[in-house]
């Protein structure tokens, strides 16, 4: 199936997609990778105030290259989820509704995922060039020293991403490949 | 003695990293397209697709292929009888890529220590693999690598009672576990043989052959086949979303190796498999 959703995210409306689903997403969306997570999840933990607001949110596990004159962000594709496993349960938790990365994740996200009725989506890997055309705008808006792992607001249009795993916690990982082995 | 410049080795190798960065060669984007036409699974196909889409755009508009433009690896072969002036040959490399990746709109993804992780913000050093050979050419191939597919690579020390059976398991385990995270279809480099290190570097170089081409030795040739049908039969598909194309190629280096051991290293390459020569 295929269905058009806003972000920030609305809970009714990720409890009907499920793994597997072609999904284009538009709204505004954040960018955070292993550095920002460590030093989110460091600030957490000495009980700092986060610098986004994760509720209803989704975060793009995504570094760019350098924008060009003229564009708002360089090739965008997604990188390796399972990196952020170490951390993510604790952010669904606080709220965060949605991740957007490559691969598979942990039992730990996956329980996380159901026990908040949050999403995982993967974008594909290696069309980092077709998902910077979907990104409109892009600002830094913490971490500047992280450079390219810098946290960065995007706001996309039709970016196109296929639920990986639902908010019942269906693998796409595991149902696909299992259709196809020998 | 024939002399080369520094600058013109950087000059050079500046290019280099930007071509590689958006286009692939025309080996890599043929077997795509064939992949495309073999792929069954309609989420692979229409996956293969927005990869060919991808290309496109890449080339066009001069944005990078992916966003992970790579370390910067490159395979140096100096002829014994060049000589290199205005300075050392290693820098004038790495003055290359630190040119390509800021003039280029590249990213920088190296840092300048494993564990305090700070980004040198030039993408340098470089990691630089020299051969001395025969003649009077320089010959420098790049091949920038990411690490979606770096980190799922791994290099077993077999015993030499494994045989053939134990280098085959280690091949299908090692795609197994990379899966998606690898951004498949992947090239899959394989060194059997030599020490350590030895198999390692041939895995690596293996990812610079002309994607699709067989080894020379006719055993080594049947393998790459068994084990690219193998790899085929796993289901991971395109991104990992499930089909039956899984990997593009498998390319296979031997060498001589101690009467104690078995090496087996395995390096994946995601379907972003880039790599420039150029000979001076
Ligand atoms: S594994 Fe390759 S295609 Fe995938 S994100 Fe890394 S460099 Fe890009």
């Amino acid at each position: 199936m295929e269905y058009q959703i806003q972000a920030p995210l609305i809970e009714e409306e990720i409890r009907q997609l499920r793994a597997g689903d072609y999904v284009y997403i538009t709204g505004t969306i954040y960018t955070a990778r292993d550095a920002a997570h460590k030093r989110m999840f460091e600030a957490w933990q000495q009980g700092e105030a986060l610098p986004i607001d994760l509720q209803g949110n989704v975060i793009y596990y995504m570094g760019p290259s350098p924008a060009r004159e003229g564009r708002p962000i360089g090739s965008a594709g997604p990188t390796t989820a399972s990196r952020m496993d170490k951390y993510a349960p604790t952010f669904l938790d606080l709220g965060q509704k949605g991740m957007i990365g490559k691969g598979r994740r942990s039992s730990q996200v996956k329980e996380a995922i159901v026990r908040n009725g949050a999403i995982y989506f993967a974008a594909v890997g290696g069309a980092g060039a077709i998902l910077s055309q979907v990104i409109k705008e892009a600002e830094v808006i913490a971490y500047d020293d992280l450079g390219t792992e810098a946290i960065r607001r995007l706001r996309v249009e039709k970016m196109p991403v296929i639920v990986a795993i639902d908010s019942q916690g269906n693998d796409i990982y595991e149902i696909a490949q299992q259709e196809y082995r020998k | 003695m024939r002399e080369i410049s520094c600058g013109e080795i950087t000059e050079c190798i500046c290019k280099m990293c930007i071509q590689a960065a958006h286009f692939l060669s025309p080996d890599m984007e043929d077997i795509l397209q064939q992949a495309k036409e073999k792929e069954i699974a309609p989420l692979g196909k229409q996956i293969l697709q927005q990869l060919q889409d991808n290309l496109e755009i890449a080339g066009r508009d001069m944005i990078p292929i992916c966003q992970d433009t790579g370390m910067a690896v490159f395979f140096l072969e100096v002829g014994q009888e060049v000589h290199i002036t205005g300075g050392g040959l290693e820098d004038a490399v790495n003055e290359g890529v630190r040119r390509g990746y800021t003039e280029g709109y590249l990213r920088k993804s190296v840092v300048r220590d494993p564990l305090d992780r700070v980004n040198t913000g030039d993408n340098t050093p470089a990691i630089i693999h020299t051969r001395i050979v025969p003649g009077d050419k320089l010959c420098m191939t790049l091949a920038p690598k990411g690490f979606g597919s770096e980190n799922m690579s791994r290099i077993v020390m077999l015993k030499p009672a494994d045989g053939i059976e134990g280098v085959k398991k280690v091949i299908l385990e090692t795609v197994d576990l990379a899966g998606p995270n690898a951004c498949p279809p992947m090239v899959v480099g394989v060194g059997v043989g030599g020490d350590f290190e030895k198999a390692a570097l041939m895995a690596k170089h293996a990812l610079t052959r002309e994607t699709g081409k067989h080894s020379e030795i006719p055993y080594v040739e049947e393998l790459e086949k068994e084990m690219l049908a193998k790899i085929n039969d796993l289901g991971i598909g395109p991104a990992g979303l499930g089909g039956t194309v899984t990997a593009l190629a498998v390319h296979i280096e031997t060498y001589p190796t101690h009467i104690a051991g078995l090496p087996v290293a395995v390096n994946i390459c995601c379907h972003a498999n880039r790599h420039v020569t150029v000979e001076l």
